[in-house]
């Protein structure tokens, strides 16, 4: 590790706290309707839908509405998938997608996950790329965002019905929130290098005289909302490892600023709605922590670099550099790791496959936590909110009381349905992985062998079901096998999810808000961070060492031990 | 029903216009006004051909040439690929041994016995380039002393003192030396 590695994390992880105070307010100027700016193409929306922005939902309605716009968002690119050797904007030619593929890439986009078992300039037309996976990229990072602030709105009323009004929601944050930061960082992308253009890939004559075929295409755009939207599916195959969508150092750190910037600031606007800033400040020290802490151990990992390698003659300074791009070394790579997994964007900018076993174990770790440190844009938040809410439940037990959090009491109901949702993720990802390790013609699909394999395998069902849509790579995902349950470990995690949760914020709305008494416990202090800290390590991540004893943990020692597979 | 569907198909059907259409292609107007270069794929021409990109990454074999990391991908930029093998792969260590055997004393710039994350990766550390000096200079009749000269103008550090690692573009170079700088 170097002292200028560690300035690169400091200020990339300043930049993106401070930044998120601001925008936070910001967001929550949207959540209450007071940013207008757009107002006649806002209008415009509504009135082609016959849609009423005043008219509030109940929580049922208002997943309703999330539930069929993300349908037909899914319908129309599972068409474009498929057709899109029919359609326009195609310089290469690239046929329709197999159905297993468009099923499994639509679910993937819909969901926020982007896990891609395609490579980008090998498989999709400059169409599909633009109206299909970029409009996704903003209606599924909008519908997290408008599902938060639903939530927000629960805590922060006393005895209402009402959580606002989806369309208006899904509207005003893509309008007003997401589509700016795109432009700008997106035109910022390009100054650093990232190609936009509809011309055709170009033919190069090296100077060896051999041909080398570059891959260009409307990138810069979409690699924006990528970032921001914590979707995470790269224009390219090897996602922001490639030079041409992540150029150099400022690109980088512009990226990896969009990763961590909107989930933190959704936390000042929680604490915005719910009118106590403390309140978000403590979620945010909370992520904050994590994500520092899971790029020091990848940091100090990967910067120690690999014993095999460096036993047969490698020069321990730079670390561990397969799969790692000379430009960012191993500190750089090391941030992202943490922040693309920690927050569940599934961008990379080296290959996690590559890393060695225990900075491999971070980033598979922080998706398994349950992707709330920061977590994806919204869905970051409510996951959070939940935690929050299982953390006053236990800290009621310990004393006796009844929990509150904000003034509101929880009870059975909440927390019956706060641990359905912390359950899905676990059944989802450890079923389906027992199931596959015993499939021969799924363990068929994996490139490395001995314990690695295992943590493969695991690692794309983590992914999967957590939303996240980075890979340890060398995984072949593109089977039927693999692309259905995969897609089916996408639902599970995103709708079976959100669901208990919406349910939770429907039945705390309703509650009134007591005013805070002697007994209550402050749920903005260190204390508080530190419980919820715990809680999360406890119910979000136990669950999962013995998977990763067998995995990470077992492919450490041999390493150590000088064994290969 | 309707009282969702509606909405939810109009929702979807002018935001695909507007995010997918609309907006990407501004950009594209935008950014080819702005920064032509940069948007086109910051491509080098020489004498009205193509020869590559600024950005990416170069197959050089020949010894007057450097050479860059080895690649999964064979510097095939409609294609690029990592390794995807784990830390405890024995045919990683094997990739490994082989190339730190053919790349002199130990020890070895990692960077030069590893694939990168692309295979497309533009770049090679200062010390993967001194190392190669040697050869090119022999390879091209030059005093070693005028090549690592020239080498020396093309060691970028961090960008605004601070940002990324020290690397030297590969296919920069070489056309620095076939230019006869």
């Amino acid at each position: 590790m170097t002292l200028l590695g560690w300035a690169q994390i400091a200020l990339t992880l300043a930049l993106a706290a401070l930044a998120a105070v601001p925008l936070g307010h910001y967001a929550a100027a949207i959540a209450e309707g007071r940013v207008r700016w757009l107002r006649p193409l806002e209008a415009l929306l509504y009135r082609a839908g016959g849609i009423d922005p005043t008219a509030g939902q109940g929580w049922r309605g208002y997943v309703l509405a999330m539930l069929a716009v993300n349908l037909a968002g899914f319908l129309l690119l599972y068409a474009l998938l498929r057709l899109q050797g029919a359609l326009p904007l195609n310089p290469r030619g690239l046929p329709g997608l197999s159905p297993w593929l468009a099923f499994n890439t639509a679910v993937s986009f819909v969901t926020n996950t982007n896990w891609q078992a395609y490579s980008g300039e090998a498989a999709m037309s400059y169409l599909t790329q633009m109206a299909g996976l970029t409009v996704q990229n903003f209606l599924s990072a909008a519908t997290g965002i408008a599902l938060a602030l639903a939530f927000c709105r629960a805590l922060a009323a006393g005895g209402v019905a009402r959580l606002g009004n989806f369309w208006a929601d899904l509207t005003r944050v893509t309008l007003y929130l997401l589509l700016p930061l795109a432009l700008l960082l997106g035109l910022a992308l390009v100054a650093c290098g990232v190609p936009q253009t509809l011309a055709d890939y170009a033919e190069a004559r090296t100077l060896e005289g051999g041909t080398q075929l570059i891959a260009l295409g409307p990138a810069a755009f979409q690699v924006a909302i990528k970032q921001l939207g914590t979707n995470g599916g790269g224009f390219f195959g090897v996602n922001s490892a490639h030079p041409l969508e992540n150029p150099n150092a400022l690109s980088n750190l512009l990226q990896c600023w969009a990763i961590l910037v909107i989930p933190f600031a959704l936390c000042v606007t929680f604490g915005r709605l719910v009118g106590d800033a403390r309140q978000g400040r403590a979620l945010l020290a909370v992520m904050l922590g994590f994500v520092l802490a899971g790029t020091a151990a990848i940091y100090a990992a990967e910067a120690a670099g690999n014993p095999l390698h460096l036993a047969a003659g490698l020069d321990p300074a730079p670390g561990n550099m397969e799969g790692k791009e000379v430009r960012f070394g191993t500190a750089l790579s090391a941030l992202w790791a943490a922040a693309t997994t920690g927050a569940s964007s599934g961008s990379v900018n080296a290959m996690h496959d590559s890393f060695t076993p225990l900075g491999g174990m971070v980033p598979l770790f922080l998706i398994q936590l349950g992707e709330v440190l920061p977590g994806g844009v919204g869905s970051g938040l409510y996951g959070m909110l939940v935690f929050a809410l299982l953390a006053v439940f236990i800290a009621g037990l310990m004393v006796g009381r009844t929990p509150e959090y904000l003034g509101k009491k929880v009870q059975a109901r909440e927390i019956k349905l706060a641990m359905l949702a912390v359950l899905v993720l676990p059944a989802a990802i450890l079923g389906l992985t027992a199931v596959s390790l015993v499939l021969p013609s799924a363990t068929a699909s994996l490139a490395n062998a001995g314990p690695h394999g295992l943590s493969e395998m695991l690692y794309a069902y983590s992914s999967a079901a957590g939303n996240n849509g980075s890979a340890f790579g060398g995984l072949t995902a593109d089977t039927p096998w693999f692309n259905t349950t995969l897609g089916l470990a996408m639902l599970l995690g995103r709708y079976a999810y959100l669901v208990p949760v919406m349910a939770i914020a429907g039945s705390l709305a309703a509650k009134p808000r007591a005013p805070e008494g002697a007994g209550t416990l402050p749920t903005h202090g260190p204390l508080f961070a530190g419980l919820l800290a715990g809680v999360i390590l406890i119910l979000g991540g136990l669950q999962f060492l013995p998977s990763l004893a067998l995995g990470p943990l077992a492919e450490h020692f041999s390493l150590l031990a000088g064994k290969t597979f | 029903m309707r009282s969702i569907l509606r909405p939810a198909v109009t929702t979807v059907g002018l935001f695909t216009l507007l995010l997918g259409l609309a907006a990407p292609l501004a950009m594209t107007g935008l950014a080819n006004a702005l920064f032509p270069a940069q948007a086109g794929g910051s491509l080098i021409a020489r004498e009205g051909r193509v020869i590559g990109s600024a950005l990416v990454g170069q197959g050089f074999s020949e010894a007057r040439y450097f050479h860059p990391r080895p690649s999964a991908a064979g510097y095939d930029a409609s294609a690029g690929a990592a390794s995807q093998l784990g830390p405890s792969s024995a045919r990683l260590l094997e990739a490994v041994r082989a190339r730190v055997a053919g790349a002199g004393p130990a020890p070895v710039p990692a960077d030069a016995a590893t694939a990168s994350g692309s295979g497309l990766d533009p770049h090679i550390s200062p010390e993967n380039a001194r190392r190669q000096v040697a050869r090119v200079a022999a390879a091209r009749g030059m005093e070693e002393a005028r090549l690592r000269e020239i080498l020396a103008r093309h060691v970028e550090g961090p960008q605004l003192g601070l940002l990324g690692e020290p690397r030297v573009n590969v296919l920069a170079l070489n056309l620095a030396l076939d230019a006869g700088e």
